[in-house]
């Protein structure tokens, strides 16, 4: 029997079996988490505002997220008149898809990844680059002056922030010497790189609250003055997609954060490494706290504020530090594969 | 045989997103099918094996150009009557571009010889063990050196002309000195005082609102700071 099933996965069909379960391994416990991080999220700013957050459906009110899903499915699906149809519903379909693609080269334990391919990181960032278009095609496709201005934030914040998050990524390649994601973390046996990193740690991280869109840097959805941004004329599913693919953006740059500063699988000081899955799951969530801790903390930034932020201070921050990076491999010869 | 099937698929997609950039009507169309050409580009160049350059195509010119294409397309108010009535009259200095355009490429490709080298290189043991990054880095930083510096030259003097021909004297914009506001002192920004029931403010010279040109008079002296 076991003889069966190991000449059928050496089959090309059997492969294909094999590449969609180990895919929907890694996609279902991803939705769940998605959900499950509606639900924290709300109870994380209730406690640090000195609320309850949702206690009434279910024990503790864990179901909230379940009754949310069921209540946006329920509701009629309003495309606006003189809207682009096709585009219009395109745009949630592709935030959401993106944020699922780009696990497919996570690394969540010694070995456990889907694929396991040699230019991982740049697939990552070409993948998290890619976000924008949701937000822009849906600001266009809304025909409505709100989603416009939404997305015209959204574009131009998401590719000046990417600039420094591309300097930060060759950095760490410089440590390391490899861009195939394993590679990265087993690098960081010894040393995880958020000490020798520490400015590009922390500009990444920053990044990476620009970069999802999330509090203190959400002006493409600012309420308070374009209403909803980009997502004013959704509703039902759309809007849930959207949602839905945001979170999953936050679980994306959690895991890159944990992949590439926090050791990825490894445990702290090399203990219990039988437990890589775990180590992964728990600075994941510690990364996801911090964007809900953000939120709840800072005021959002007004819009030049934000621009200088990325050009003015991040920009030249992580050239010079790729400069000094670059120095000390090369002067003390820690230069990998060197 | 997969990767074949998987090359025409690609190919003809390609072509075709390629052929829909230039027919279709909507110029935000256009934009969304180039992007699906560079897309299907980048799968081209990974079915050859070029995983490096596959994803930089994808994130130079999806993640970057085409974002910036789309935004500038995007606010465009263009009046479609007039492309369209134009049609006629561009059409035959379309043609002569693109006769130039066949003309040098079937030149460039009748004389088109690969360098003795690259046979040989080709097929060197070691090429198949270094991945393709480390193997661009290697060519790029040693023997192309120089070209490479002058690529990056010239795409810095490019930047540099297009910010001095956008460059605006604005002396009327209001910037803002973070360092200098996070400076302030309260003491000199706030001034507390015992406003007297019944006259207001009017009652210690501040009138309100403040004629053309008028400094606020004794409000200034109490900038010092304290009560009065």
């Amino acid at each position: 029997m076991l003889d069966l099933i190991k000449w059928f996965f050496a089959t090309p069909i059997g492969y294909l079996v094999l590449v969609l379960l180990e895919s929907l391994a890694i996609l279902v416990p991803l939705l769940i988490g998605v959900a499950m991080l509606t639900y924290v999220e709300r109870k994380v700013l209730a406690a640090i505002q000195l609320r309850k957050g949702p206690n009434v459906v279910g024990p503790f009110g864990l179901l909230q997220p379940f009754a949310d899903a069921i209540k946006m499915m329920m509701k009629e699906v309003v495309i606006p008149t003189g809207a682009n149809r096709f585009l219009f519903l395109l745009a949630p379909l592709l935030t959401f898809t993106l944020a699922m693609m780009a696990w497919a080269v996570m690394p969540v334990g010694a070995g456990w990844v889907v694929a396991d391919i040699n230019v991982g990181l740049l697939y990552l960032f070409a993948i998290s680059s890619l976000g924008v278009y949701g937000i822009v095609i849906a600001g266009w496709s809304s025909n409505s002056k709100y989603p416009l201005l939404g997305a015209l934030r959204s574009a131009a914040q998401m590719v000046s922030y990417e600039v420094s998050m591309g300097f930060v990524l060759v950095c760490v390649l410089l440590c390391v010497g490899s861009l195939n994601l394993s590679d990265i973390v087993r690098a960081q046996e010894h040393l995880w790189f958020f000490i020798p990193l520490l400015p590009m740690f922390v500009v990444f991280v920053i990044s990476a609250l620009a970069e999802t869109n999330r509090a203190p840097f959400d002006l493409p959805e600012g309420e308070s003055e374009i209403v909803a941004g980009f997502m004013v004329e959704y509703s039902s599913m759309p809007f849930g997609l959207f949602f839905l693919g945001e979170y999953a953006n936050m679980f994306l740059m959690s895991g890159l954060i944990t992949t590439l500063f926090l050791g990825g699988w490894l445990g702290p000081f090399g203990l219990w490494p039988a437990l890589g899955p775990l180590w992964f799951f728990l600075k994941l969530c510690l990364c996801l706290f911090w964007f809900l801790w953000a939120r709840a903390t800072f005021p959002r930034f007004r819009y030049d504020q934000l621009m200088r932020l990325g050009w003015k201070v991040f920009l030249p921050l992580s050239l010079v530090w790729l400069v000094v990076t670059a120095t000390a491999l090369m002067v003390f010869g820690w230069l990998p594969n060197a | 045989m997969i990767a074949a099937i998987f090359f025409y698929v690609f190919a003809a997609i390609l072509l075709g997103s390629a052929a829909a950039v230039v027919t279709a009507r909507n110029p935000v169309h256009s934009v969304l099918f180039l992007i699906l050409a560079f897309f299907n580009a980048s799968a081209l160049f990974l079915i050859a094996g070029a995983e490096f350059l596959a994803m930089i195509l994808v994130i130079v010119y999806v993640g970057a150009v085409a974002v910036l294409f789309l935004f500038v397309v995007m606010m465009l108010d263009i009046n479609f009557e007039q492309l369209r009535s134009g049609f006629q009259r561009y059409l035959p200095v379309g043609l002569a571009v693109v006769a130039v355009l066949v003309v040098e490429l079937a030149t460039v490709l009748a004389g088109w010889k690969f360098a003795p080298q690259a046979a040989a290189v080709r097929f060197l043991p070691e090429a198949a063990s270094i991945p393709n990054t480390a193997q661009l880095g290697q060519v790029l930083y040693t023997d192309f050196v120089f070209l490479f510096q002058a690529a990056g030259l010239i795409l810095l003097v490019a930047m540099i002309g297009a910010i001095v021909l956008t460059l605006r004297p604005h002396n009327r914009a209001r910037r803002q000195n973070i360092a200098e506001q996070i400076a302030r002192d309260p003491a000199e920004a706030l001034a507390l005082m015992d406003i007297p029931s019944r006259t207001g403010v009017a009652a210690l010279g501040i009138r309100r609102p403040l004629e053309k040109g008028a400094a606020p008079g004794p409000a200034e002296e109490t900038h010092a700071g304290g009560h009065p």
